[in-house]
């Protein structure tokens, strides 16, 4: 088979057994791989209502048919699980080099059943796959255990997906690690790695991936590298990574600060793209066939020693990755905190204890607004947990990884914390996840972005601002709900093929993976294919949330972006007019109001028999 | 004196399309373990280094060779391994100083980087820059600067 390589690795997590599987080669053709192709596998075997931490929940890591090849960035590994943050199904991405390795040892998908009996990790080396003892590694964070793996098995070009301490302890946002910074970050996957016992899958792979037509490949795979290489958004993001996302956002009052108090943050050029290419950037760092390279090592240097925590990973002087865009916001303008290093050591302490930094730095705000409030009183807390303070930030990350004192309560997110606290409005995001870096009253059009996602609140699946500042008017509705339809359909159709999305937005739209992925498969797919896969994927994924609980009250945001307007800024007294947007939303996905897609949508789709 | 690749490893990102491109010419699919350039990862300095064979003027993988498999490509310049002569006796990777010569699992027998026929795939591929296909002057331009600074670094990291 070519692009795929048509097998999947299941394997019984409670007997320690494996089987290899071919692919069910109709499903390829219908959902291409990856997300799409591992939402059809969770919608057959699991029932959506288990809980996202007991045995029952499956746990799929599926790449796409341009993972391990040359296309720019074809790098990606999707998570999919029910979600422990969310309950919903959750679809993490992933790049670094894991994916790949998956790949060329010969499967497309893994897909893990039932929990270990004991602390385990998974050996996949080609065709020799083994289920073995974690006891050594248990305990340990993300670095140690990539390293100890490689060391113990003498493997030099061992890639290895983990979960560190937080991911043990059942963090509701713990990650899946991979190449020691990357991260399947979002919604709790590691937790459910966790909840299985499973602390890491080791791989090596000496195969290849196949062409099917190389000369059509080379020719679709130069003028996308030829595209990428002379397109300005590129060398912007090699020169700065993303970071210079907190200038745009800013200026628009869209950037959340102190819990989405206000959307511009004093302190952002503390943070942006060009304080850590100034200050503490040591290298940029590609993921595999990366042609950008936003990957930002850096380093403390004599800083290291600032903001102690108990446990650190390793030396602090040593490099480390991040932050990028998201992780600057989180652990820095939404808790308040502008000094860098702080915001880096949290970081690498997010990374090294995988844990979901977004989540994290959400979470605290909502924790520091409780106490600027007095909810929380200092007689529950080790530390003041005031806005701003570099040491809180520092020390609670920390501590929420291992579940000490308060962390124990931040370890569960901000939903459960407000709600156990009976302050729900804290929690700052939509199905049980916490937003990312974009305020919907700085951009209508992330409202309805992340009150529709199927995965709770994500910037992924359809990003606005950068049509609404230039094409549309940022605190108007007019279009919003039709464009947000459209992006997640091709970002979908985007995701399952195995490339990372900067890909579209340094080399070009969607249009240029369909004749990558024709050639790699011999399949022939075209454009309109594709975006009817991400269509089909997208409604399947709805269908299985509806069938966990879901409803159309769940495609809400909190009353604060509904009511509340920013005091000041360009987006002063604006807010999110769901109510508008919404409807809309539904009548162009040709959804009920309730929000139950229409028999005619599912027929056309190929989906009417789920139901 | 013939054209070789020459490594800048501070323009390297580590991303391996080098290793890809070569697999590609080498074997007809994308297998990075089969590249015969490989990217070394110096994960605690952030350093990417890919490394192959040099095309030594004084090749001792040449010289070792009990069957004269090794020979020059008159195209290319390039040290060229004869693989119906190759017996796998493997002293071509023991008299390698750079370990750039290796055996293959397949077959058995060596392989080494041929510069493909002098059109190198991995330069063509790496979008940094990071591969030079040039004559070399002196042999101290090849990783010289580079290994100094990073032999530096570590020495007085170990202070």
């Amino acid at each position: 088979m070519s692009g795929w390589t048509g097998k999947l690795l299941r394997v019984d997590l409670s007997s320690g057994t494996h089987r290899i599987e071919d692919i069910r080669t109709d499903w390829l053709k219908q959902y291409i791989g990856g997300r799409g192709l591992a939402a059809r596998y969770l919608y057959e075997e699991m029932d959506p209502r288990a809980d996202p931490l007991g045995p029952e929940n499956k746990l799929i890591f599926a790449t796409g048919p341009l993972t391990g090849t040359p296309t720019p960035c074809g790098s990606r590994y999707m998570v999919v699980t029910k979600g422990a943050l969310t309950n919903a199904i959750t679809t993490s991405n992933s790049g670094g080099h894991w994916g790949p390795e998956l790949k060329f040892a010969g499967y497309d998908m893994v897909i893990l059943e039932g929990r270990a009996p004991k602390p385990s990790y998974l050996l996949v080396y080609d065709d020799r796959v083994e289920l073995r003892d974690a006891a050594t590694l248990w305990g340990k964070g993300v670095w140690k255990t990539e390293d100890g793996l490689r060391e113990q098995l003498g493997i030099p070009n061992l890639r290895v997906s983990c979960i560190g301490q937080a991911g043990e302890n059942l963090v509701r946002f713990a990650c899946i690690m991979n190449d020691k910074h990357r991260a399947a970050g979002r919604s709790g996957v590691g937790a459910v790695m966790g909840s299985k016992n499973l602390k890491a899958i080791a791989v090596r792979g000496t195969g290849g991936v196949q062409i099917a037509d190389p000369p059509a490949f080379m020719d679709a795979l130069w003028k996308l590298r030829n595209a990428m290489s002379a397109s300005e958004s590129r060398q912007d993001l090699s020169e700065l990574g993303t970071a210079p996302t907190i200038d745009f956002t800013n200026s628009f009052g869209g950037l959340p600060t102190r819990n989405f108090e206000s959307g511009q943050f004093e302190g952002y050029e503390n943070l942006n793209g060009n304080a850590i290419k100034d200050t503490r950037l040591v290298a940029n760092k590609a993921c595999f066939a990366c042609d950008i390279a936003c990957g930002r090592v850096c380093r403390l240097g004599d800083s290291a020693d600032k903001f102690m925590v108990n446990t650190h990973p390793r030396n602090w002087r040593t490099a480390g990755e991040g932050p990028e865009y998201e992780s600057a916001w989180a652990l820095g303008a939404d808790t308040g905190v502008s000094d860098l290093d702080a915001v880096l050591k949290a970081n690498w302490l997010c990374n090294d204890l995988g844990m979901d930094p977004i989540s994290m730095g959400a979470t605290l705000a909502a924790a520091m607004e409780l106490y600027q409030r007095g909810v929380i009183g200092d007689e529950d807390v080790e530390m003041p947990l005031n806005f701003g303070s570099a040491e809180a930030l520092v020390r609670m990350t920390e501590a929420t990884a291992y579940r000490e004192g308060f962390g124990d309560v931040m370890a569960e997110g901000s939903k459960r914390m407000g709600d156990k606290l009976e302050h729900p409005e804290v929690f700052m995001g939509s199905k049980g996840q916490e937003f990312p870096a974009y305020d919907p009253r700085g951009f209508q059009g992330m409202g309805v972005a992340y009150a529709t996602c199927n995965r709770g609140a994500c910037h992924l699946r359809a990003w606005t601002p950068g049509v609404e500042t230039s094409e549309m008017s940022p605190h108007t509705t007019e279009g919003k709900s039709e464009w947000v339809v459209h992006e997640q359909d091709r970002t979908t159709a985007h995701d399952n093929t195995g490339v990372c999305l900067f890909t579209s937005m340094a080399a070009g739209p969607l249009e240029t993976l369909v004749p990558c992925t024709a050639a790699a498969t011999g399949i022939d797919y075209t454009l309109d294919e594709f975006i009817k896969i991400g269509e089909r994927t997208w409604n399947l994924e709805r269908l299985w949330n509806l069938k966990a609980g879901f409803t159309a009250a769940d495609d809400t945001l909190p009353k604060r972006l509904l009511e509340e307007g920013h005091a000041d800024g360009p987006a002063a007294g604006v807010t999110v007019d769901l109510q508008a947007m919404l409807p809309v939303y539904y009548r162009e996905r040709n959804w009920s109001p309730e929000g139950i897609p229409s028999q005619q949508k599912l027929l056309e789709l190929g989906l009417a028999s789920l139901q | 004196m013939t054209k070789s690749l020459k490594i800048v490893p501070d323009k390297c990102t580590g991303c391996m399309q080098c290793e890809l491109a070569c697999s590609w010419v080498q074997t007809g699919t994308f297998a990075p373990s089969q590249s015969m350039i490989r990217v070394n990862v110096f994960d605690e300095e952030a350093s990417f280094a890919p490394y192959t064979c040099v095309q030594c003027d004084e090749a001792w993988c040449m010289n070792a060779c009990p069957v004269n498999a090794i020979t020059i490509d008159p195209q290319s310049g390039a040290k060229v391994v004869l693989e119906p002569l190759c017996i796998g006796c493997h002293l071509c990777t023991i008299a390698c100083p750079f370990g750039a010569i290796y055996t293959l699992p397949q077959s058995g027998k060596a392989g080494k980087c041929d510069l493909c026929g002098g059109e190198p795939a991995c330069q063509k591929a790496c979008p940094t820059d990071a591969i030079e296909f040039k004559e070399l002057q002196d042999s101290d331009e090849w990783f010289g600067p580079w290994a100094d600074r990073v032999d530096h670094r570590y020495r007085e990291a170990e202070d």
